[in-house]
């Protein structure tokens, strides 16, 4: 196990400075001049040129790259083209937005989708069975914009009884719970689905091991041996791919901020591509990776600590 | 005993020297056809595939036609999906839509098929070093949202078709690189390749004859399951301003049209939120039938305890 | 001798697959008395694992009992309710399965899967210390040693022969008046069998606890079991004493069988495979099953299915002994010419 980790975590160092050197080198990539194209064409040269050096754009690439990782390193990934703001400060305000959708999208989905997929593996092949089967599919398949739009349309729009935009305030909770109830099941869409999916498959493999029959046999009662004895074994597949969705839950959390006009990370960074300001899409998209990564590496080693079995073997 | 059965068709339609290619494929097709989900997605994909192809016979109106007087209109005998805030046929922008989503999502999945065939062959059979280089670079594009990478990308490359289909098949190609490595390092500590490269064969030869075989089954469910994901991404992006430039009618453009208007006219965004549904049902419906059919042991639902 | 403890009487028991429906067990009786050894022996497939799993209604979903009764303590369990069903598994009749290692929970401790045994059928409301207590007690009577501590352990740190101890540990929680033994030693290497035999001879011994063991292997059988069933093909095709059956078997393919045993006494000679391969479930032929393999089978035995005879204390089915057959139709063979027992 401590093995195992060591090799996880020298990989995942490399993984970051990776990640990083690519944002470094992202502004290289655009066209033209990155900072004529914010200020535009009719700004003072003196504006233009400060604004180079405080992006280190007039210093070599190596150097760029240094700096990026240096700053970084110290809390801090720049300043707003315009407004001159720490985009440090900028993320830190809009990141507990996103975080809270993220949470509340993965609870709802933990919530419906276990149970779901619990009930169809212990009823095969029954119309609930069937029905989810075909539910799950399509849920899985439904992009988190089109949930979010069709939400919108359904619940904000025609029956206008949920808040179409806005993020609430946190002093008020009732009012926050509301505006995050349509985003978070926009969100959450695709993971009931897969839950419930991944679920019903691993527990129909459980339920047919040999210990539930053994536990069956010692007269244990069905129930216990269900939620207790296969849900454990079921379950633990399912941590590992939750790790990977939470990414996929970031990109979609881009979505549902946009359609609901949220103050979170993913409207930040589509604001300041909107606006080409590179140093808040840098910093967001560099967050967003970070988070990412933090998240894969705790729920692999959760994994580890929940199944004895890995626990010894690696 | 099913189980066996069921390995058996398997391993025929596996099998490399059953019959010709056209055959193999005739027989995989009917396997597929078989299973309702399967035949779903295959009707679904050739529906959508005469739309593509035949869009100028099968549409009413001109996608860019815009009629200002009847724009947001509701569904009707004139425009059976309604207008949008340009008056432009909804249908007929639904239907030339579906050749941005398959122009973009085919080749974008291509190109990663061929960037993970290649990056997973090398890294799988030189190992060591490049391999670790290799695992190191695909975390890094999977520490990344797929969104989020194709997002970033997009924001300084600028959105154009081509960047596009670039941008979506860098995000998707370690999902290949990984299944080719994988199966290349499996099909390196087999017994017969070992036999085999002791007794001088190329690495040509055991690439055709040992890994394709092997790795083709995985690779065809991959890229099924691939181009749904590929179809929402883009229309994604083009929602949010960075896919395909206006006034093409992709998808996510019809979304974010209808977005605008939503206090006005619903149409738009059911209309394609339809069509995407619908496409990427079927390719996702088809990709477990397929799955199911070319590799069984990948299914957990289907497996079957063998008696005693 | 004591009353019968357990009576299986025309057995019926299917699989339902996307093949077909697989008829595993057909018309499968048997008695087990109090404290006896009742071995079911055949070749893999022939439904003796299918059988274990019935008694107790343990068949994996797509397996259904069609016909017949299982009748223990008085009560049809092929019939009861599945809440009366449970409150006599575990504590009327106890189960050890062959692998020990799938056979125990892999994510919880020894201890807590003992308590959960336990307190399945607790009267009231006993403190887990008292539980737990109760458990060390039943792992250090298998012989498990330093038992207060191992409890705590996972089912993956301990060794095969000492998990297969722990199954009969909690096997014998509730004192259950009989145990089936599912191949319980079959996974196991020559010495840890005999180790675990001896165990289930002890508990036969010292608690008069019954035991129904299936095992594929002869000379376990024969040196543990005072009665045997004979399984092929889903049928129990000879059953008696065991002595008598080794002695001098009836059924062809017991004979077959017991010849294919390699002994001490026929050093050097070839051993006698049985020719033929075990007919399919999906395709028995409509005679007896082993009409295909046996050196013995006339027209009668491949055109239906012989009934059980009663034959000098055993049970037969096989065309042989039917003396309602005219002479001329019956099958003959030299060694079973001689005059029985009766």
């Amino acid at each position: 196990m401590l093995d195992y980790a060591l090799r996880r975590l020298v990989m995942t160092f490399f993984v970051v400075v990776l990640i990083m050197t690519f944002l470094a080198l992202l502004i290289q990539l655009v066209p033209g001049d990155p900072v004529r194209l914010v200020l535009g064409a009719k700004a003072p040269e003196e504006l233009v040129q400060s604004v180079r050096h405080d992006m280190y754009l007039d210093k070599p690439v190596p150097a760029q790259v240094y700096y990026f990782f240096a700053n970084a390193l110290h809390g801090d990934l720049g300043v707003d083209f315009q407004s001159q703001r720490s985009v440090t400060s900028l993320i830190w305000t809009a990141l507990p937005h996103t975080a809270i959708l993220a949470l509340a999208s993965l609870a709802l989905a933990g919530l419906l989708g276990v149970p779901l997929g619990v009930y169809a593996a212990t009823h095969p092949g029954g119309w609930l069975d069937r029905v989810t089967a075909v539910a799950t599919i399509s849920l899985i398949t439904m992009p988190a914009y089109v949930a979010g739009l069709l939400l919108l349309l359904v619940f904000s729009v025609h029956w206008s009884i949920m808040p179409a935009t806005g993020t609430g305030n946190l002093s008020n909770p009732a009012d926050y719970l509301k505006h995050l109830a349509l985003p978070a099941i926009a969100l959450a869409v695709t993971w009931i689905g897969y839950l419930a999916r991944l679920v019903r498959t691993s527990m129909l493999e459980v339920l047919n091991e040999r210990y539930i029959m053994a536990a069956r046999s010692q007269g244990i009662r069905d129930r216990l041996v269900v939620y207790k004895y296969a849900l454990r074994n079921a379950v633990i597949p399912t941590i590992a791919v939750v790790g990977v969705g939470l990414g996929t839950l970031l990109g979609g959390a881009i979505f549902v901020e946009v359609i609901f006009a949220r103050a979170g990370l993913g409207m930040l960074i589509y604001n300041s591509i909107q606006t080409r300001n590179f140093p808040i899409v840098r910093g967001g998209v560099l967050v967003v990776a970070l988070l990412f990564v933090a998240v894969n590496l705790l729920t692999d080693f959760v994994y580890h600590m929940v199944d004895p079995r890995i626990r010894v073997v690696s | 005993m099913a189980v066996a059965a069921r390995d058996g068709k398997a391993a025929a339609v596996r099998a490399p020297a059953a019959g010709g290619a056209l055959t193999r494929l005739g027989r995989l097709i009917r396997e597929v056809a078989r299973r309702p989900a399967g035949l779903f997605g295959l009707i679904v994909i050739c529906l959508l595939l005469v739309v593509v192809v035949a869009a100028p016979l099968v549409a009413p109106y001109s996608p860019y036609a815009q009629d200002i007087v009847h724009r947001l209109q509701g569904p009707s005998l004139h425009h059976l999906f309604g207008t949008d805030e340009l008056g432009r046929d909804l249908l007929s922008r639904v239907i030339f839509g579906a050749r941005i989503a398959l122009g973009v999502a085919i080749p974008a999945v291509l190109i990663a098929m061929f960037v993970g065939l290649l990056t997973g062959l090398i890294s799988g059979y030189l190992g060591g070093g490049t391999d670790q280089v290799a695992i190191v670079g695909m975390d890094a594009i999977q520490a990344f949202p797929a969104v989020i990478l194709a997002l970033a990308l997009l924001a300084v490359l600028g959105p154009s078709l081509r960047n596009v289909v670039i941008v979506i098949g860098v995000a998707l190609a370690p999902g290949y690189a990984r299944v080719v490595r994988a199966m290349t390092r499996a099909a390196k500590q087999n017994q017969y390749v070992e036999a085999e490269l002791s007794l001088g064969a190329s690495t040509t030869r055991i690439a055709v004859h040992h890994l394709l075989p092997n790795i083709a089954a995985p690779l065809f469910i991959l890229i099924a399951m691939d181009i749904p994901s590929a179809i929402a991404i883009e229309a994604g992006l083009a929602f949010l301003g960075l896919g395909v430039p206006p006034p093409s009618p992709s998808w996510g453009a019809l979304l974010a049209d209808g977005f605008s208007y939503v206090l006005i006219s619903p149409w738009a965004i059911i209309a394609a939120s339809a069509a995407l549904m619908l496409t990427t049902l079927g390719f996702a419906m088809l990709g477990e039938t397929l799955r199911d059919v070319l590799d069984p042991k990948l299914s957990g639902t289907r497996r079957r305890r063998k008696k005693r | 001798m004591s009353d019968p403890l357990l009576t299986v009487a025309g057995l019926e028991v299917v699989y339902h697959t996307d093949a077909g429906t697989l008829p595993a067990l057909s018309d499968v009786c048997f008695e087990v008395r109090e404290g006896q050894i009742v071995g079911v022996v055949g070749e893999s497939g022939c439904g003796k694992s299918t059988l274990g799993a019935a008694l107790l209604r343990l068949l994996s979903p797509n397996g259904e009992i069609v016909g017949g009764r299982v009748m223990f303590a008085g009560r049809d369990l092929a019939s009861l309710s599945s809440g009366e069903l449970r409150k006599v598994r575990g504590r009327g009749i106890a189960t050890v399965f062959q692998d020990p290692l799938t056979s125990l929970n892999p994510t919880f401790t020894v201890g807590q899967q003992m308590i959960d045994a336990e307190r399945a059928h607790g009267q009231g409301r006993e403190s887990k210390d008292v539980l737990r207590r109760r458990a060390i007690d039943a792992l250090t009577r298998v012989g498990i040693p330093d038992a207060a501590r191992r409890i705590r352990n996972h089912p993956h740190e301990f060794s095969g022969g000492m998990r297969q101890r722990i199954m009969i540990a909690i096997a014998l929680l509730h004192e259950p008046s009989l145990l089936i033994a599912d191949e319980a030693t079959s996974a196991l290497d020559v010495t840890l069998e005999a180790q675990i035999l001896k165990l289930l001879k002890e508990i036969n011994a010292s608690h008069g606890t019954a035991i129904l063991l299936i095992s594929h292997n002869l000379g376990v059988i024969a040196e543990v079991c005072e009665r045997v069933v004979v399984m092929y093909a889903g049928r129990a095709v000879e059953e008696g004493d065991v002595y008598a059956i080794f002695d001098r078997p009836l059924h062809p393919y017991t004979r077959a069988l017991l010849a294919a045993v390699p002994s001490p006494q026929h050093r050097g000679t070839t051993l006698a495979a049985i020719p033929g391969r075990v007919p399919s479930l999906l395709a028995l032929p409509p005679g007896c099953k082993y009409a295909d393999r046996c050196a013995h089978a006339v027209a009668v035995c491949f055109a239906r299915e012989p009934a059980s005879l009663a034959r000098g204390g055993l049970r037969v089915r096989c065309f042989l002994y039917d003396d309602s057959l005219p002479a001329a139709d019956k099958p003959r063979a030299d060694w079973a010419k001689a005059p029985g027992r009766a």
